[in-house]
């Protein structure tokens, strides 16, 4: 494909499309949303960025690979696990604390949301994997 | 005690840090190790011979009743001090003999933890414990069996090893479990209490031939005693210390360990005297024949340890004390015996006695140490093998019903074991000088070091027995049979029958012996007649019994794994459908037609369009077309969610849907134009199929409106999910706060899919 438009829309849709992932991300806990939509969003990005160009393009431009990625949000949903082990006995436990930052206000920060982020990650990385594989299939010819 | 345990895994560990300019001096760090340990357990001798038991008990698994109980008995103090003592000998020996070769940090490595695991094996005061240290040496030994892995036969050796010792290691499982169920506990101890409810209980036989099978499988009888031969693939060193101090006398342990819980009963003697008489008699007839000489000494330990089960099995307070005693006597010759073989190896660079001979005036020194061993292993005078023999013979007399039975094979193995010896002696060390010696061993003390200590001791202790009588084998007894018995051993019992015994066992022997050495053909007639006549051999029975359990295991794949992705969805639809209606027709009585209520009308709409697009995308003739109609259907039903406010599955499920488009697109495009290839049979076979699937499912989602689903939970987790998780989005809190366990399940299995994709695909040739 080699369609200007969509080459020139792919450049800043791609970073619309990351913003709403966090947006989803940040705002999941209380409103529809969350990490796995965020994740699925962002691989979009990507998907859209290397339909429009080509998927080497979009491997290059990727900040982080897929397998970085899963490893990330593998570590990320450990270390969530891991606080209530440590503070209520039991593996998993929630924990929460508050933080004011100026412009955002209150923020409640808590190992579930640092699990959620883990779980972003993750998506991310095993959907643009399915989709750098089967990108590569596609080559066969 | 744990400490010591501990010690022994740190120690192991230290290996691969120590830095490589003193690498040399690990096997004397090892050793030293070793020494501490024996010098604390030796330390330990009064307290034990006055009969106390030291115990320590930490909690290791409360839920389950599991306690991390260690003790210190006489019984396991007897093994503790072999397992470290030779443990010493065997280090020393290790550093000469390993200098030549590479990896010998692993060696270190696995050989300590296995003299660790052997230690926690002894000292267990729980069954489950116990197990784990049994399955450790097991694995730990195949480690060491297929040291030089290089070499097929001791890859194959090793298999075999593990294979034998770890089924029986599985099979004595369920024996402890099943004596454990009727006492509700694994401590021995309890086990000991209740040692009568045990006998009286129906799960006492079969309790009693599962551990029994345990035991032979390690400890080597017949039928399964033939991966010890095998197992002198391994370095010597670990040949010697596996044959004389560890892994083959973990059954014996066990014996004597459980013999006042089982033992007392016929069952537990006719089995054990009957598998041990067969084993002794045989190890002892295979001996003579075999033309290598590590293969001998492999086939008399197989001898040596089916006395040992013999003995534990007439089970009198002679028997079990000549039990004891032999367990010394054996350690001591044939942890020395092995030391000296691997040294002519060295020295020769063959294991055939055959190209043998004249090292005597070679190698003085070892000449000597080999005489002292082969005479305490002949059991002959003033060995302290001459006093075990005494005292066996003495223990045979006593079994009324079966001692003429048991005798005649003694007689006979201790003869042949007289022959066995005469022969290692004067075909190895005298006569004429063997062909081609290479001599490219460096000399070193430590070689000699190790056998011939055992070599004195078995000299030192059979002429002054008293110390060893007094303060190892009494205790050892006593904690075995729970009485309170003092033990006296002399080396001289006076004219008595057994006296007599003695002396036609060294005329047969002897003579044997004779007629062996003098006619070289007969040795050679022999062993053909053997191969002949014994045409089963076990190894082979065990290796085509692997060889058609892979090719069963092969054909099964191949039937079931086809590789047929249609045929395996088939499956799945099939099974899935059968059981869905089977469970229909049972709960019969069910009213569907209530759920029907009106809709607003473009939900209905909604609802046409895609059934619409569902029924296009089967019939359709062009993959793009019923992708997009199957495209239509997901997004109408993210419209039917988003009608019923689940505003988090309606973006998911839109999310989902295009990426599957695109992806879909992505790889069909490459494919081969579309071609109608199905016949119309199996077209109609999916079509049934799909029907009666798809009709399933549909009377399952409206069936499952009219349960009565018990909001208990939803609620639950409605209510608590701002008070408990500071989250008004329950979806998100459930997934991850409430269900985190669930959702950490499911990204694992995702991430496993990708990989699973990344590899499959990345492997294709493009």
């Amino acid at each position: 494909m080699n369609s200007v438009i969509l080459q020139i829309a792919a450049k800043y849709v791609r970073w619309l499309l990351v913003f709403f992932a966090i947006v989803a991300l940040y705002r999941g806990h209380n409103h529809p949303g969350g990490g796995f939509i965020g994740g699925l969003l962002v691989s979009l990005s990507v998907i859209f960025y290397s339909l429009a160009y080509d998927a080497e393009r979009a491997k290059q431009k990727l900040m982080l690979q897929p397998g970085t990625q899963i490893f990330i949000g593998l570590l990320l949903i450990l270390i969530s696990v891991l606080p209530g082990l440590f503070q209520k006995g039991t593996l998993m436990a929630g924990i929460w604390t508050s933080i004011s930052i100026p412009v955002l206000g209150e923020i409640k920060l808590g190992t579930p949301f640092l699990f959620d982020i883990g779980v972003f990650f993750a998506v991310i990385g095993v959907t643009v994997m399915f989709f750098f594989s089967l990108k590569k299939v596609g080559q066969w010819k | 005690m744990q400490i010591v345990l501990l010690i022994y895994l740190i120690a192991s560990f230290l290996i691969f840090v120590i830095p490589e300019r003193i690498k040399k001096a690990v096997p004397f760090f090892l050793a030293s190790v070793q020494l501490g340990v024996f010098i604390y357990f030796f330390s330990k001798i009064g307290l034990v011979s006055g009969g106390a038991t030291i115990i320590e008990k930490i909690a290791w698994v409360p839920q389950l009743g599991l306690e991390f109980e260690l003790v210190l008995s006489g019984l396991s103090l007897a093994f503790v001090l072999l397992i470290t003592g030779i443990g010493v000998l065997v280090f020393l020996y290790s550093y000469a003999y390993m200098k030549s070769y590479s990896r010998t940090d692993i060696f270190y490595f696995y050989l300590f933890l296995f003299s660790g695991a052997m230690l926690g094996l002894v000292l267990s005061g729980n069954l489950i414990l116990f197990f784990v240290f049994w399955e450790l040496t097991s694995f730990l030994s195949f480690l060491l069996i297929s040291f030089f892995h290089e070499k097929e036969a001791s890859r194959k050796a090793a298999f075999q090893s593990l294979f034998i010792t770890g089924l029986g290691g599985l099979i004595l499982l369920a024996g402890i479990i099943l004596i454990g169920s009727v006492v509700d506990s694994y401590s021995v101890s309890v086990w000991v209490e209740n040692a009568v409810m045990i006998k009286s209980h129906k799960f006492y036989l079969p309790g009693l031939v599962l551990i029994f099978i345990g035991v032979f499988t390690k400890s080597a009888q017949f039928p399964f005693h033939f991966w010890l031969p095998g197992a002198m693939q391994a370095p010597t060193p670990v040949s010697s210390y596996l044959h004389s101090a560890t892994m083959v006398k973990a059954g014996i342990f066990l014996l004597a360990l459980l013999n006042p819980v089982l033992g007392g009963r016929p069952e537990w003697t006719y089995i054990l005297t009957l598998v041990g008489v067969i084993t002794m008699f045989l190890g002892a007839y295979f001996a003579i024949t075999q033309t290598d000489i590590k293969a001998i000494l492999a086939y008399t330990t197989i001898s040596a340890l089916g006395i040992l089960v013999m003995l534990l099995g007439i089970d009198t307070v002679l028997s079990t004390k000549a039990a004891m005693l032999f367990l010394y006597v054996h350690a001591f010759y044939k942890a020395a015996m092995f030391m000296i073989a691997g040294f002519i190896y060295k020295k020769t660079g063959t294991l055939e006695w055959s190209k043998m001979g004249g090292l005597a005036g070679i190698v003085p020194i070892t000449f000597t140490i080999a005489l002292l061993a082969l005479l305490s292993m002949a059991g002959l005078p003033p060995m302290l093998g001459f006093l075990g023999k005494e005292l066996i013979y003495e223990a045979k007399v006593q079994l009324p019903d079966v001692a003429s039975f048991i005798l005649v094979f003694g007689v006979a193995g201790n003869a042949l074991m007289i022959a066995v010896s005469m022969f290692f002696l004067f075909k190895v060390f005298l006569g004429k000088k063997g062909k081609s010696f290479e001599v490219s061993y460096k000399k070193d003390w430590a070689y000699v070091f190790g056998s011939g200590v055992l070599a004195l001791l078995s000299l030192f202790f059979g002429l002054f027995p008293s110390f060893l009588g007094k303060n190892i084998i009494e205790p050892a007894l006593n904690s075995i049979r729970k009485i309170d018995y003092s033990v006296k051993l002399k080396i001289w019992h006076g004219f008595n029958d057994v006296f007599f015994l003695s002396v036609v066992t060294v005329l047969l022997g002897f003579s044997l012996f004779l007629l062996i050495y003098r006619k070289n053909r007969l040795l050679e007639k022999w062993r053909n007649f053997n191969l002949n006549f014994f045409t089963i051999r076990l190894v082979d029975v065990f290796d085509n019994t692997m060889n058609s359990f892979l090719k069963l295991a092969k054909r099964k794949t191949e039937i079931v794994q086809h590789g047929y992705h249609r045929y395996y969805i088939l499956t799945i639809f099939v099974v899935a459908s059968v059981l869905l209606w089977y469970q229909v027709y049972v709960t019969q009585g069910w009213s569907l037609l209530n759920v029907f209520t009106l809709k607003p009308f473009y939900i209905s709409g909604l609802v046409v369009v895609i059934v619409f697009s569902t029924f296009f995308s089967v019939i359709s003739s062009s993959r793009i077309a019923t992708i997009i109609t199957m495209g239509v259907t997901g997004y109408g039903i993210a419209l039917i969610f988003l009608y019923y406010s689940a505003v988090d599955l309606a973006i998911t499920q839109i999310i989902v849907e295009t990426l599957i488009l695109v992806m879909f697109v992505l790889v069909l495009q490459q494919f081969p134009l579309f071609a109608k290839l199905s016949s119309k049979a199996s077209k109609l076979r999916d079509v049934l199929i799909a029907i009666t699937f798809g009709s399933a499912m549909t009377v399952l989602a409206l069936k499952s409106i009219n349960i009565d689903f018990n909001n208990r939970i939803s609620n639950y987790l409605i209510e608590n999910s701002y008070v408990k998780a500071y989250g008004e989005n329950v979806v998100n809190v459930i997934l991850v706060d409430f269900r985190a366990l669930d959702t950490m399940g499911e990204v694992t299995v995702l991430i496993v899919a990708a990989l699973g994709v990344f590899v499959l695909l990345k492997s294709k040739k493009v």
